[in-house]
């Protein structure tokens, strides 16, 4: 299977945990895809952090405006009921725990949901944004990522060995052959991806993982 | 009340050497790029820069990075801008990466009157290092200091000639808490209109932060990244 269906297979995945209603904030890269493929009859409302509650579909060719751009800078529309606001209230409403979910993506997670996503030391050096602020405070923080990296090392690890973006917030993973949920007693395998047997997801994971009662093969 | 500049080359004349200053915008857009485009070209030195981003190569704050006028950097985010992530990582200029909602919070609070506060973003990290912090209900927050700048530069939509201003769309971003935080704000914008001709209820930032306002010579609309829906959905 290509990367590319790999990533819409995750994202089509996250897109069953949110609930109609739910204010989202989606991250960049595979979290952005999630929003296509938002089950018949759920609705969200997309928050984009740079201040806007209410993101719309991408413009129509010719309908762009340099002045209204979502977090990741990419040309945006506004729904109807749309909010705009200044980046202090969009942190606080962020801080305050007004989202009901987060997505983001992630280099490392840690059996007890640490997160690391912002920075190489000495070569990958971007900067954190608003990741470490939206993890510190979503009640629901999702990591849409692949389960192992390019060298295929599990990304889903005893301890994050990179700066940590935030700690124990993580609740869910949700990788490319794997749905699992961080809880006090660490990580607990729930489904795996067609294809994809217990077995295998265990072979791809270093950090301790348990398998739930009614895990469920080729779930999605 | 706010006084209105004939041009951006007058206004950064109030920029000085060594000045702490606050940018507003998020990457190139809500960015005043007539004002720090003339402070590129009058070359102030050794600032210390408070903004959300490094901007791109060549627009921006990319060009006072690429003129070396920059000494320290505070901001969120500094990809997008190779110059930049060159001499940081050869220690050739100083930047602390902020995160984004601790920034705007930091400029707020400079501006509120609030020398500092808890928060919980950071905590059990590198930002946190070296920070005092506190446990609130069986949670982790850290201390963080409020900014203030000598000079802070914002762009705003429209003003009226008294200085109050309303921004457009996600072009708002920083650059309230940036007027509030200045001890001398200078606002470029698009238009400036008669006062009356803004609705009261719409102001965002009330002319009491403005110190001086010059329209913007030229604006280049530039977009990081257009993107699109297909025609035929």
């Amino acid at each position: 299977m290509s990367d590319a269906l790999k990533k819409e297979r995750i994202a089509r995945r996250i897109a069953k945990e949110l609930k109609d209603g739910y204010f989202v904030n989606l991250g960049i890269g595979i979290p952005t895809m999630v929003a296509n493929y938002l089950p018949e009859g759920i609705s969200v409302i997309l928050q984009s952090e740079n201040g806007l509650l209410g993101i719309g579909p991408y413009p129509l060719p010719g309908e762009e405006h340099c002045d209204l751009i979502n977090a990741g800078k990419e040309t945006v529309t506004a729904i109807a009921g749309a909010s705009f606001f200044s980046s202090a209230d969009s942190f606080a409403m962020i801080r305050g725990g007004h989202i009901d979910a987060t997505i983001l993506g992630a280099m490392e997670v840690s059996e007890t949901g640490d997160i690391a996503n912002y920075l190489i030391p000495g070569k990958l050096v971007k900067g954190m944004g608003g990741a470490m602020d939206l993890v510190a405070a979503s009640r629901n923080v999702i990591v849409a990522m692949m389960h192992t990296d390019k060298h295929g090392s599990s990304k889903v690890l005893p301890a994050c060995t990179l700066p940590l973006t935030g700690t124990a917030c993580v609740k869910k993973i949700v990788s490319d052959i794997a749905v699992m949920d961080v809880t006090s007693e660490g990580l607990l395998l729930l489904e795996t991806a067609e294809g994809v047997s217990i077995d295998d997801v265990m072979k791809a994971t270093a950090a301790k993982l348990r398998v739930a009662d009614n895990c469920r093969e080729f779930a999605f | 009340m706010a006084k209105i500049l004939s041009s951006s080359k007058e206004a950064v004349r109030l920029i000085q050497d060594g000045m702490t200053i606050m940018v507003g915008g998020f990457g190139v857009c809500g960015f005043p790029e007539n004002l720090v485009h003339a402070l590129a070209e009058q070359g102030s030195k050794d600032l210390t820069l408070i903004s959300n981003n490094g901007t791109v190569d060549g627009f921006g704050n990319g060009r006072l990075i690429a003129n070396r006028q920059i000494k320290k950097l505070y901001a969120s985010y500094i990809g997008e801008n190779k110059a930049l992530e060159e001499q940081f990582i050869k220690n050739e200029l100083a930047v602390e990466l902020v995160p984004q909602g601790t920034l705007a919070e930091r400029i707020r609070a400079g501006g509120a009157g609030i020398p500092a506060f808890f928060t919980p973003t950071g905590y059990g990290t590198l930002v946190a290092e070296g920070k005092e912090t506190r446990i609130y209900d069986g949670k982790g927050y850290v201390l963080e200091t409020a900014f203030k700048a000598d000079v802070s530069i914002i762009k705003a939509y429209k003003a009226d000639t008294m200085g109050n201003l309303v921004y457009r769309s996600t072009a708002r971003n920083f650059n309230p808490m940036m007027a509030t935080a200045g001890k001398i704000t200078i606002v470029e914008v698009e238009e400036i209109v008669e006062p009356g001709q803004l609705n009261p209820e719409e102001v965002v930032t009330p002319c009491i932060y403005v110190n001086y306002i010059v329209k913007g010579e030229h604006y280049e609309r530039r977009i990081e990244k257009r993107t699109n829906r297909p025609t035929n959905r």
